[in-house]
Formats: structure tokens, sequence, C-alpha cells
């Protein structure tokens, strides 16, 4: 490995692995993950750790490998090398005992358009063993969180494209999960949609001390105290809190860090601005 | 980078549990059947054709001797009614893999794929599911069946159910086997010409064994091979109160092996991993 591939913020001030739940787990710890399709490498030995109530965006270009990990730690794709675990549980050994304690919101949609929004909730809910009395319990109250209480009964293929990303994060919620993925979440919303989805989901780790492993390609979704994964081109190049990251690349703002992070690589800075 | 330190997780799944995923999963297939109309109509229609059209067409060129579970001569609608119940499972289990290719490629399948239940049960609640909605389906033609005075004993409709169930969960497994080796939806059109026609055309949902062995006995040993053939007698036997035990060893086994066979090829990442590249997922 060379020094400008190495990641850099290894150790940072506020290790990212330091903040663990009191049974001393990671929310979600992912070693020496590599995955390739046929010839083409998508994942290059990939290591971190996301800390139980905090927010942790994983950002990188497309095609840097964000779904192929999420495929991967949702166990839609069988783990080639390495070891995936949510709170200590193996995903590979123990997928059940892990996906108890996974929500997770894919890039694409995956709600069932010709299905109600409360027939979608109890039809996610069936699926993780919740009793049907309690599923509508647990409805109704996600539900009025996400202010969609009124459109209980519409079709999904009647909400817009926002309204939709609330409930699907809504339903990752259903099971009470300790630990929530979102891929790409906010793409192709407004400004204003994207806005309410993203402090939606920050409210959920202060207030509920969820775990969120946030993918992205866009700057302005992450702050300075977030924690920070740079993925590019399938390998990890930084890791830390943002603050951190920045300082050590001697960047001004995370856009100009990621440039040269990305840089230091040869490629992506265009596709990137 | 942290130890794996297990934080303690309720582990397993009750059995009410498992009975609330299963509850689920039929109660989402029913919907979407339900929501479908069109699709219910033609899953009807199609036998319908045979039986009003085609039986009548033939009725004068192709008798039919007294042979077991018959006790008299029949009409050649009487004769092929238990056949075209079978194909309403037929079409039903090859539509049921159908919409799990485009589930897959849509993405939807990931909802049930991500459940903590293990993998090998949800896929199983799936052909219970799809058997369930074709059972929906066969029942409502035998009621219109009835009209047309094709008329069983009154206990082969309640005898004829456990029959359905597992021909349906075969003949679904069997769609699901063959879904699991496609990697998109366009594909899925050779399944009508390679599977569907030949299975049900050399069996003996249309004619007796005994008439084809007289024509070709080489095909008699094709149709006697083919599972879909077993599923038939089964089912007309159960429909009169019988059992023909090959038959259901021959569906039980079938069954089995199909159902083990598309678990253990089901794999999720066919579909996905295609999508990747294409659809900017990487």
């Amino acid at each position: 490995m060379t020094a400008a591939e190495k990641p850099i913020a290894d150790k940072p001030s506020s290790d990212i692995s330091a903040r663990q739940d009191p049974a001393g787990a990671a929310a979600l710890s992912i070693e020496g993950v590599s995955h390739s399709y046929g010839a083409r490498r998508a994942l290059i030995d990939v290591s971190f750790d996301v800390a139980p109530a905090s927010f942790t965006a994983l950002l990188g270009l497309n095609g840097a490998g964000k779904s192929t990990l999420f495929s991967l730690i949702t166990r839609l794709f069988g783990i080639q090398t390495g070891r995936i675990g949510i709170f200590g549980h193996d995903i590979s050994r123990a997928p059940g005992e892990a996906l108890r304690l996974l929500g997770v919101v894919f890039q694409p949609r995956t709600l069932d358009l010709d299905l109600s929004v409360t027939q979608n909730l109890l039809y996610h809910a069936a699926l993780h063993g919740i009793s049907r009395r309690e599923a509508r319990l647990r409805s109704g109250e996600v539900l009025a969180r996400i202010a969609l209480s009124d459109r209980a009964g519409s079709k999904v293929r009647d909400l817009s494209g926002g309204q939709m990303r609330r409930l699907e994060i809504a339903r990752a919620l259903l099971h009470r999960p300790r630990l929530l993925l979102l891929d790409e979440a906010t793409v192709g919303l407004d400004v204003k949609a994207r806005s309410d989805i993203l402090n939606h989901v920050r409210q959920l780790v202060s207030e509920q001390g969820i775990g969120v492993l946030w993918a992205t390609h866009l700057f302005d979704e992450i702050t300075a105290s977030d924690d920070l994964v740079v993925l590019h081109q399938g390998k990890v190049l930084a890791r830390g809190q943002v603050s951190r990251v920045i300082a050590d690349t001697g960047a001004q703002d995370i856009n100009t860090a990621f440039m040269r992070l990305t840089g230091a690589v040869g490629k992506g800075v265009s596709e990137a601005s | 980078m942290s130890s794996i330190t297990v934080t303690p997780s309720r582990r397993g799944f009750s059995f009410a549990e498992y009975i609330t995923c299963l509850n689920g999963i039929v109660w989402r297939e029913a919907l979407r059947f339900l929501h479908q109309r069109e699709r219910f109509i033609s899953a009807l229609v199609r036998p319908l054709v045979w039986l009003f059209i085609f039986a009548a067409g033939f009725r004068q060129v192709l008798g039919i001797s007294i042979i077991p579970p018959y006790e008299t001569y029949i009409l050649y609608e009487v004769y092929i009614a238990p056949g075209l119940m079978a194909m309403i499972q037929l079409f039903n289990g090859m539509q049921s893999s159908l919409s799990m290719v485009y589930d897959r490629e849509m993405g939807n399948m990931r909802t049930l794929l991500v459940s903590p239940l293990p993998r090998g049960y949800l896929l199983f609640c799936k052909l219970l599911a799809g058997t369930a909605v074709s059972l929906l389906q066969v029942y409502a033609f035998l009621v219109i069946a009835w009209l047309w005075d094709i008329t069983p004993p009154p206990i082969g409709y309640l005898t004829v159910l456990p029959a359905l169930v597992l021909s349906g969960l075969m003949l679904g497994a069997l769609g699901m086997l063959i879904s699991s080796g496609i990697k998109q939806l366009e594909n899925f059109a050779g399944v009508m010409n390679f599977v569907i026609f030949p299975m049900f055309f050399a069996s003996s949902a249309l004619y007796p064994l005994w008439r084809v062995q007289e024509g070709s006995p080489m095909l008699y040993y094709v149709c006697q091979l083919n599972p879909f053939t077993h599923a038939v007698e089964l089912i007309r036997f159960a429909l009169y109160g019988q059992i023909n035990w090959i038959s259901l060893g021959v569906v039980a086994g079938c069954t089995a092996v199909f159902m083990i066979g598309a678990i253990l090829a089901y794999d999720p990442s066919r579909g996905l991993a295609r999508r990747g590249p294409a659809g900017g997922e990487t």
C-alpha cells in the first residue's frame, strides 16, 4: 500500500470504535471485506466501524462500491472475503440475530406500489414476526411520526417521491432496529424533501440512539461532527470524524478534502465536481 | 477496529413468529392477486376455453373407456377437468416464479430477503402463498364446472384439497427452480415454450395414457416420466375420494427435490448484480 492509498485519520481523536454500546460491540463492524464481480474488484479490503448512536456518512462517487457494501451487510450477497458484524453478531454465522437489529433503506424503491401505506408496513412487520395487533399499533406510531397518518389507506403509487422515502424509513424502523442503513436515500428528491429526511434521520440518532450509516455522494449532507468513511474505487481512503479528515488533508472543507483524497489515486475529481 | 463483542440479542424465533411471517406472506400474495383482476379472470378463462370449446369439439372424436377412478363411461369434459385443474396450478406456479423474477428486478424482493427469518423458510412461505392463490382459482373453476354438469361426489371437493396443495407446491417449486436460473425477465418467455407446453401436452391431462401408448409408445414413456402427469392423476383420483399411490409418491418426491433445489439454487444477487452497473448501483 502506498502512502497515498493508506487510509488517513486511522486513529482520529474521537475514534469511532472507541464509542461502543454498553456490551462493547460496535453497531457495525466491517473487517477486511473484499468483493469481486468476476474479474472486476468492487471492494478491496474494506474495514471500518459504525458506533452506536452515531451518524456515519459513507461518501463515494457512483461506482465506488457503496451499494455492493450494503448488499453484503444485508446478506443479499454472500461474503467472499472478510467479516461483517452487527452489534457483534456475525452476518454469515448468525444472520437472524444480526438482521433483527438492522433496518435498511435501499437505493431503489422497494415498496409494493399496489398495496396501501398501512399494508406495506403490516407486511414488513409480519416478515419480522411481529403480530398483527402489535404491528397496527406500531404502524400508527410511525405514520404519525412521519406525518403520513392521513395517507394510511392510500396506495403507495399515489404518494410523492419524498413521502415514499419517508415511508421506507418508517418501515425500516418498524421492528425497532439499533442500526439503520440508508443507501443514497435522498436521490431524486427536491431540496425540502432531502432536508426533511436528513433531519429526521439525525433526530433518530440523537433521540433514539440509533447508529446510522448514510451512503451518499452529496457533500452538503455531511456536517463537521459526523463520522466519515471515504470509499473510492472499492477502497477506504479515509475514516474518522469529518473535521479530522479535513484537517489531515490540509483542506478547508469536505469538498476539497474529497478531491484531494480521490485525486491521490488518480481519478474521479471531475466526476465529484 | 473493535474486536467482535456480542451484544445480547434474542436467539432464534418462536413458533408464533414463524406463523406470523407465513400469514403475512400469504396475505400479501392474496392481496396482490385480488388487486390484479385481469390475472384472476385470465386464470379462469384459460381452462374454461378448453372446457367449453376444446372439450365440446373433441367429445365425439375421443371416446373414453371405463378407467379408474371412473366407474362408468364419462363425457370427455369430465375426463379433462382434473387436467385443467392441474393446468391452472401449472400456470400459476410459472406466474408466481415470473413475479419473483420481476420482484427481484424491481427491488421488492429485497424486502423479503432482509427478513431475519431463515431464507429457506421465507422461500417456502412464498411457495405456500402461491399454492394458496392457485387453490382460489381451482375452486372457482370447480364452481363453474359444476354448472357445466361436471359433478364429482360432494366429498371429492374436500378430498381433492390435499392433492391440490401437494401438486401446487410441486409446480410452484418447479417454477421457483426455473426462475433461479433466469437472469432477466425477458428470458421468461422461453419458459412457455420449453416448460409449460411440453409438460401439459405430454401428460394425461387431455387424453388417457393408454390412448397415447397406442399412438406412440415412446411418447407414452415420456408422459410416464412427466411429473405433471402424476399431478393430474393424483388430482383425478382425489376428486373421486381415492388415492393413486404411485402418483402420490412421485409428486411428493418431486416436490421435495424441486423445493430443495430451488432453495439451494435461489441466488438473490443474480438480478441485483446485473442491475448494479446498469442502474448505477455498485
